[in-house]
């Protein structure tokens, strides 16, 4: 059964006035990989500052094991912190900075000494511990946070985008890296990314956070395939949105749904629906079908642009209405010739089941970009 | 490769940055390595032949009693500049961009005037009827007038009041360096305050105290006037042995070898400094 290792409640914090948390609520399970994703300013980094204890909430509070630790100093919490620059001690060795923390608990010298070698051979960094940190690459610099951070043995590890400095291939392979660790280690992470993709293949679970709220927490399919709003679904992955209009609730927990002037039948959502009512049907690029033009199912269009990826082809489509569709298909076996001129005439359709219904927002959510400076 | 008359302005730039250090930073500094190893001449000031007894001069208690004075007066005001410019530059790295600009500006605005001048203005400030006596006395603090000037405690309050800019500016570079990750990740890893201090904070601002002790500690030596309007007879800088040798005693050569002497504990704590920057990956200075 999975146990409430850390638990924050009520949470909210103002800076200059501007509400970075507002009365956020948060269960960590322990030994999960959980991750708070979001755009910059979403209050990611403030929410992971809480737990280690260099920022204190206005209000709120939390509780580690049963301990309240609202206003306990980081020094004394039995968390450690993984920085986005990784803030070794320059005047340090790798040694000296993976053991500092074992000389605070002013722990035997044997001791320090083998479990600092420890520390060190885990991350595969054995060779290194008369280095200083300017004589490492970053990501030997990042592996040396971690183990200094892992070395006290901590009940959970904070990490603060520590996978952004690094380049593509690097941070594919510390991903696993890091996912590895964790399972050998069993201890829960709690991970902060602006990056949908790190963060759906990494986690047990996603909290997806904008303006100091939480808009979705779910494991990474659910927040993919089924997000609970617009901001979700823009910001984890690409979307299609079209425009839906109900023109009939059945009996049978269907509903018949006027999609491009095509009447398709879904399941009922989750939220109430009645006759008439506009919605938004989202569409993954990979839940799109590009059809011959002849074909009586879907919606005119023509490709205006196609992206050879390798594994997939992906494709715009412009609907006869102005609306821009992408599409994302992978490669057929049975027909080595399967591509796509410019202006080429196509019809557009999708897999049906695969749709995910969301009601119209109230008000029109500004465009949002999710980069991180 | 082109020729250097293909670069006209870049060989002007280069002939002129050389010729101005040939002609007046190593002709000047060879001529006083020259005078040192001269033998005093009371008529053209130096003569052959070769000698090194201004150096063996150097060496009597004399002069070796006044040097180790001068040194632990500047190494006292070394300590109070540090002690007071320490915490301040500190405090200034931390206060907001628009308090910074202020302060920094505060710190500067003495070096408009005159230094001779700014000396002067402490002498009657520390003056027996002086402003600080008259108000303590007014005060009632105290009795009757202390004597402050004419006092080694007067030199060093005048060496700190001018060398104090030059330990907090080199500091506050280095605290503006200070990331504060660096200190959340000591706190993270279980230390306190006062480890933290010693153990990281001191460390990574060694090289802005050991530029400022050089900034301060050398200047301290040879700030002859502050002796001479503040100090009395007794209390001498190397400064002061430097200039009475080459303007009252006529003694060049022992002037120069005094002189050299401090050139050579300035190029020992820059060594030194240049050591303590490498420690933190930093390049030399």
């Amino acid at each position: 059964m999975k146990q409430t290792l850390l638990s924050l409640s009520n949470l909210t914090k103002q800076f200059d006035g501007k509400k970075v948390l507002d009365s956020l609520d948060l269960e960590i399970f322990d030994g999960e990989f959980i991750t708070l994703l979001g755009p910059s300013g979403c209050g990611k980094t403030t929410l992971l500052r809480m737990m280690a204890g260099f920022e204190h909430p206005d209000e709120g509070s939390i509780t580690l094991g049963g301990q309240d630790l609202t206003h306990t100093p980081p020094e004394h919490r039995p968390l450690n912190t993984v920085f986005q620059n990784y803030a070794l001690f320059p005047h340090m060795s790798v040694f000296d900075n993976v053991a500092y923390g074992l000389k605070m608990e002013k722990r035997p010298k044997e001791e320090i000494q083998q479990r600092v070698e420890e520390a060190l051979a885990m991350v595969q960094l054995e060779d290194f511990a008369r280095r200083k940190p300017h004589q490492l690459s970053g990501g030997q610099q990042q592996r040396v946070a971690i183990a200094r951070a892992v070395v006290k043995r901590p009940k959970m590890l904070l990490l603060d985008e520590p996978l952004s400095a690094l380049d593509f291939k690097l941070r594919r392979t510390m991903q696993v890296e890091l996912k590895r660790l964790q399972r050998e280690l069993g201890i829960t992470f709690v991970f902060v990314t602006h990056d949908q993709e790190e963060a759906l293949s990494m986690s047990d679970r996603v909290v997806v956070l904008k303006g100091g709220h939480i808009q979705q927490l779910g494991t990474p399919r659910e927040v993919y395939e089924r997000p609970a709003n617009l901001f979700t679904a823009r910001f984890v992955g690409e979307t299609n949105f079209f425009p839906g209009r109900v023109d009939a609730a059945n009996g049978d927990d269907t509903i018949t749904v006027d999609v491009f002037g095509l009447k398709r039948t879904f399941r009922k959502p989750d939220f109430p629906v009645k006759e008439g009512q506009g919605l938004h049907v989202l569409l993954r690029p990979e839940d799109i079908r590009v059809l011959a033009p002849e074909d009586e199912d879907g919606v005119a269009g023509k490709i205006v642009e196609r992206n050879y990826k390798g594994s997939t082809l992906d494709s715009v489509i412009h609907l006869e209405d102005g609306t821009e569709v992408l599409a994302s298909e992978f490669f057929d076996e049975d027909d080595p010739t399967f591509d796509y001129r410019l202006g080429e005439p196509v019809k557009v359709s999708w897999v049906d089941g695969w749709e995910w219904l969301l009601p119209t927002e109230p008000e029109a959510l500004p465009e949002e970009e999710g980069t991180d400076a | 490769m082109r020729s250097l008359t293909q670069q006209p302005f870049r060989t002007a730039v280069l002939v002129l940055v050389w010729g101005w250090l040939l002609f007046l930073v190593l002709t000047p500094n060879l001529l006083v390595v020259g005078a040192s190893v001269m033998t005093r001449d009371p008529g053209s000031f130096i003569s052959l032949p070769l000698t090194l007894d201004a150096y063996r001069q150097l060496l009597n208690p004399l002069y070796l009693e006044v040097f180790l004075h001068s040194l632990y007066m500047a190494a006292m005001t070394t300590l109070v500049c540090l002690l007071i410019g320490y915490p301040f530059a500190w405090a200034l790295s931390k206060v907001g961009k628009r308090n910074q600009v202020l302060l920094i500006f505060l710190l500067i605005v003495p070096f408009w005037t005159n230094s001779l001048v700014r000396t002067y203005a402490l002498k009657l400030i520390l003056a027996t009827n002086g402003l600080l006596n008259n108000a303590l006395m007014s005060l009632g603090v105290i009795d009757e007038p202390m004597q402050l000037l004419y006092t080694e405690g007067a030199v060093i309050i005048g060496l700190v009041y001018l060398l104090l800019p030059f330990m907090i500016l080199p500091l506050y570079s280095v605290f503006e360096d200070l990331q504060e990750d660096y200190l959340r990740a000591s706190h993270d890893l279980g230390a306190g305050r006062l480890s933290t201090f010693i153990h990281v904070i001191v460390p990574l601002t060694l090289p802005g105290v050991l530029a400022g002790i050089m900034l301060v500690l050398l200047p301290a030596m040879g700030l002859f006037f502050v002796p001479d309007i503040l100090g009395g007879s007794r209390n001498l800088l190397v400064g002061n042995v430097i200039k009475n040798q080459f303007l009252d005693a006529r003694n060049w050569p022992f002037g120069a070898a005094a002189s050299i002497m401090l050139t050579l504990a300035m190029a020992f704590l820059m060594f030194a400094h240049r050591l303590s920057k490498r420690r933190i990956g930093e390049d030399g200075v």
